[in-house]
């Protein structure tokens, strides 16, 4: 079956490039050699925060920030977006000079987002905090949504755009000639004229097939998901340089999380917990929120997620080979992305061009400079 | 603290592992979830011991008391009251005792973690009052316990009949006693001179069948049972004979026999086989127990179901098996001949064919508004429908159904789904995989792991 | 709905334990979720729905025998040996984060 674009890649990202292509018009398949969502979409804690974000990422993360706030006019659903704010907690004077520092920042290039709070703010947005919290960032704005939710919300609304989504298909080689891709899977060959790499942690290996070969880390970053727990914590909580993020879920179990890293299998094709470290994770949360400790935990896990030396995502067209757009290597953050960034890789598809400037982006930044022969 | 070998529970299999294992100089620490050695067929033994409950459970629960003081006198460390939470290579077990986490190290893992009831959903199996066979032996062993009221048992297999015996024996009584198994088919029939060996052990199946018939009712060939009530369980419902039956009902046992544990060996992704007569998954295991992966073994009922006399031997075997590989004998295949080990074995195992030929697993289509996630309470309708939308992977359905996904941690829907997984995608049940076990194998608390940096041994 | 046969007429109990608030008796060897089906209404509450749960598999697998014992909430009820005095509440719904 040939089509304009083949999708590689059954995550948020890909799904959302392939719903907003669809909805423009091009004939859209998307491969995923599990299932949908079953790697960093699945195993995300679904923060969705424009707050400490890399510049870089600002004009895309606070035009996600818009859509989110109106997700159902996109997928047909809310994806259990909840404008619950993020609080960025500072523990000591020191981070909170920094926190104070990046704010004035963003305030000089005239973005207002962020917003600097002291103790007692932090006592009534948070009650229950350890009084050693100083201070910190809030953004009332930013929240969290349900990640399986949006995983079926953003499946349906492209199924319904008219987007073959074909699962347990995994791409075995990719090839292409007068103009046209030629990809052949474990479930039969598909044609396109575009191909977006869309392959999370597995993106490397993408990028090979499709010569143009890149290289990422992967991270596996643990979450912890407690038993159900009555309401009590509403914003989602992070600590200015500490590997801590922690959020009620609208179930009332409590996600705790902040980049933990588990253990990547030999073979990078999984990742395991590694509780001697999770264990600094969980103590990071006890300490801002001590009541915690008696609480029980149910489940951990440790996503897999392509991510690149400075931390921020490759979006664009390969500079080496044609017809080949890349999106992938988010680094841990790219949830929130989402709608934004599938818009911008919907523009790329259709027009070829978009309004942001993808520099900062740009694949050859982690190239594999001289390939094996 | 560092042992030759971490035993993962204190029933036969584990008892008699680690009695060989010290006779031959191995150090061995035994953790243990119960507060007492005799894993749940001999839970309580000592206790008992003493008590008027004892005569009644039978003489197969006196045979106990030898294996556990043999353990109490074999020089093995024996943590009780302590959970395993989680197994990494190398190996590491984190343990919590009285809400204090650790850690240990060992150079080979027996786990001995025996079976648990099957879980079979039907309508109503949530409602109080509505509990296992098992549930209801374990009260009698543990503080003397017996149902009041209007009794009624549902389920086939050994235990139930047992039982009612041992009810009865106390002067407990039985309302009613809905028999799930279907007629013994020729299958079954074929298999039986195996089990003429163990004439005595049939002979007493036969006898309860007779007791439990002369005090109450006696019901076959029924479908479509339902346990109703407002709050609790008030009364029973079934179809026999196209036509509906009611029946007031203070407690219902249910019992559809016992699979092996698996969590643990799932976790640590051994390989497992797929037992299609008796619906369920054990691991793959080698002539001395071990799995797939080097220095972990299994012995008794998590290896496969074969009863507590089998078990035992199958402990022994482990043993050896672990002793030789660690260099500790270096005779392990004379020792197990010298002790006749596979022909005691063999004994033991002579009438499970029949017995599994003749109680295979309930599989009647589930309706979809029962609940087969207790936890979560997500019905079979809801993983139905999720399945339609997914590959036939339950990690799909439980992101999308929250199944599995509560403290049980999918202890009691996971063969459920698997089964509507093979049902919605038209495949052979044994094709469809079983949850991805992820850690922690029981829900400790926050506290707990966070004291683990600075617990002794803590890397 | 369940009675020990170690009950005499005249007899004592092994002990006396608190089920919410109400003093009980118990017998040795027995488990906290052997007592909850000896008290009414004793059981938990499911966090989703809210409906009445009593204990099921009595051997660690089912957890419907979460109760708060002791302070300690969300303990299984069947792994816990009764204590003389012990304090066994209802867990009705989900549990609160501070306790």
């Amino acid at each position: 079956m040939s089509t304009d674009v083949l999708i590689i890649g059954g995550g948020l990202h890909g799904l959302s490039a392939a719903l907003q292509a669809a909805r423009r018009g091009v004939s859209v398949q998307l491969v995923e050699r599990h299932f949908v969502g079953r790697h960093a979409s699945g195993a995300t804690a679904a923060g969705v925060r424009t707050l400490g974000r890399n510049v870089a990422e600002l004009p895309l993360s606070l035009e996600a920030a818009e859509s989110w706030h109106h997700m159902k006019a996109l997928v047909d659903d809310d994806c259990g977006f909840v404008a619950c704010g993020q609080l960025q907690l500072a523990e000591d004077g020191e981070a909170l000079a920094k926190i104070a520092k990046r704010i004035a920042r963003l305030e000089a290039m005239g973005l207002h987002h962020e917003r600097l709070v002291d103790a007692d703010d932090v006592q009534s947005v948070l009650p229950g905090v350890s009084p050693h919290c100083v201070g910190g960032a809030f953004v009332s704005g930013d929240g969290s949504a349900d990640p399986h939710r949006a995983i079926r919300a953003f499946r349906d609304a492209a199924k319904k755009a008219g987007v073959t989504i074909v699962e347990e298909c995994l791409v075995t080689s990719l090839t292409r000639s007068a103009g046209h891709w030629r990809a052949e899977t474990i479930r039969g060959i598909f044609e396109a004229r575009l191909i977006v790499n869309a392959a999370g942690a597995w993106a490397d290996h993408i990028s090979v097939l499709a010569g143009d070969p890149l290289r990422h880390a992967i991270r596996t970053s643990m979450m912890v998901v407690t038993e159900r727990v009555a309401p009590r914590i509403k914003p989602v909580v992070s600590s200015f340089g500490r590997r801590l993020s922690l959020k009620q879920t609208s179930q009332g179990t409590l996600l705790i999380g902040g980049g933990s890293q588990g253990k990547l299998a030999a073979d990078r094709q999984s990742a395991a917990v590694d509780i001697t470290a999770l264990a600094s994770s969980v103590q990071a949360a006890i300490r801002v929120f001590p009541e915690l400790r008696g609480v029980r935990m149910v489940r951990t896990w440790a996503g897999m997620e392509a991510m690149t030396p400075d931390h921020i995502p490759v979006i664009g067209f390969s500079q080496k080979v044609e017809g080949l757009i890349h999106v992938f290597g988010f680094s841990g953050h790219g949830f929130q992305l989402v709608p934004s960034v599938g818009r911008v890789v919907a523009d790329l598809i259709c027009e070829g061009h978009t309004n942001h400037n993808l520099d900062a982006f740009r694949a050859s930044r982690i190239a594999i400079e001289r390939v094996a022969a | 603290m560092s042992y030759d070998v971490a035993i993962i529970g204190a029933g036969p299999a584990g008892m008699s592992a680690a009695v060989r294992l010290r006779a031959l100089g191995a150090a061995v620490i035994v953790i243990d979830e119960q507060p007492a050695p005799g894993g749940q067929i001999f839970r309580g033994i000592e206790r008992n011991a003493a008590s008027p409950v004892f005569p009644a459970l039978g003489e197969d629960y006196a045979k106990g008391c030898a294996l556990v003081a043999a353990f109490r006198a074999s020089g093995a460390e024996y943590l009780p009251s302590t959970q395993v939470w989680q197994i990494e290579d190398g190996w590491n077990l984190f343990l919590t005792t009285e809400r204090k986490a650790r850690h240990i190290t060992a150079r080979a893992v027996l786990l001995a973690n025996g079976a648990q009831e099957r879980p079979v959903p039907f309508p109503g199996w949530t409602l109080p009052n509505v509990m296992t066979v098992g549930a209801a032996q374990i009260l009698l062993k543990s503080g003397g316990m017996l149902p009041e009221g209007r009794i009624w048992i549902a389920g086939a297999g050994p235990l139930p009949l047992l039982y009612a015996t041992q009810l009865l024996n106390l002067g407990g009584r039985i309302a009613g006693y809905l028999d799930t198994a279907t007629t013994p088919k020729l299958s079954a029939l074929a298999r039986l001179p195996g089990a003429w060996r163990e004439f005595g052990n049939l002979a007493k199946g036969l006898r309860w069948l007779r007791d439990v018939r002369r005090s109450g009712m006696m019901i076959k060939g029924f479908s479509d049972l339902r346990a109703e009530g407002e709050e609790r369980l008030e009364h029973l419902t079934w179809e026999a004979a196209g036509k509906r039956h009611r029946v007031e009902a203070d407690v219902l046992l249910v019992h559809e026999g016992v699979v092996p544990r698996i969590h643990e060996t799932l976790a640590l992704r051994c390989e497992h086989i797929w037992n299609e007569e008796q619906g369920y998954l054990a691991p793959k295991l080698d002539r001395w127990g071990q799995t797939s992966r080097k220095d972990l073994f299994v012995a008794g009922d998590a290896g496969g179901i074969g009863g507590w006399m089998a078990a035992t031997v199958s402990g022994e075997i482990a043993a050896l098996g672990i002793a030789g590989q660690l260099g500790i004998a270096a005779n392990p295949d004379d020792l197990r001949q010298a002790a006749h080990l596979d022909q005691r074995r063999a004994r033991a195992l002579a009438l499970r064919p029949f017995l599994d030929a003749l109680y295979p697993p309930p599989r009647t289509r589930l309706a979809d508004d029962v609940i087969a996630c207790r936890c979560e309470e997500v019905t079979a309708g809801a993983i139905r429908s999720a399945a339609r939308n997914s590959p036939a992977d339950p990690s799909a359905v439980k992101a999308a159904t929250r199944c599995g996904m509560g403290p049980c941690q999918g202890r009691q829907c996971g063969y459920t789904v698997q089964a509507l997984l093979a049902e919605v995608h038209g495949l052979p049940i044994g094709d469809v995989s079983f949850f991805h076990i992820r850690p922690p194998l029981k829900p400790i608390t926050l506290g707990e792991i966070a004291s683990l940096e600075h617990a002794e041994g803590a890397a | 709905m369940f009675k020990s046969v170690l009950e005499r007429p005249g007899v004592p109990p092994d002990m006396m334990v608190l089920v919410n608030g109400v003093e009980t008796p118990a017998w040795d060897g027995e488990t906290v979720a052997s007592v909850l089906l000896r008290v009414p209404d004793a059981g938990r509450r499911s966090p989703i729905s809210g409906t009445l749960r009593l204990p099921y598999c009595q051997m660690g697998v089912c957890f419907e025998c979460l109760a708060i014992v002791d302070g300690i909430a969300s303990t299984q009820g069947c792994l816990v040996p009764v204590q003389p005095g012990m304090r066994i509440e209802s867990q009705r719904g989900p549990r609160e984060i501070s306790r």
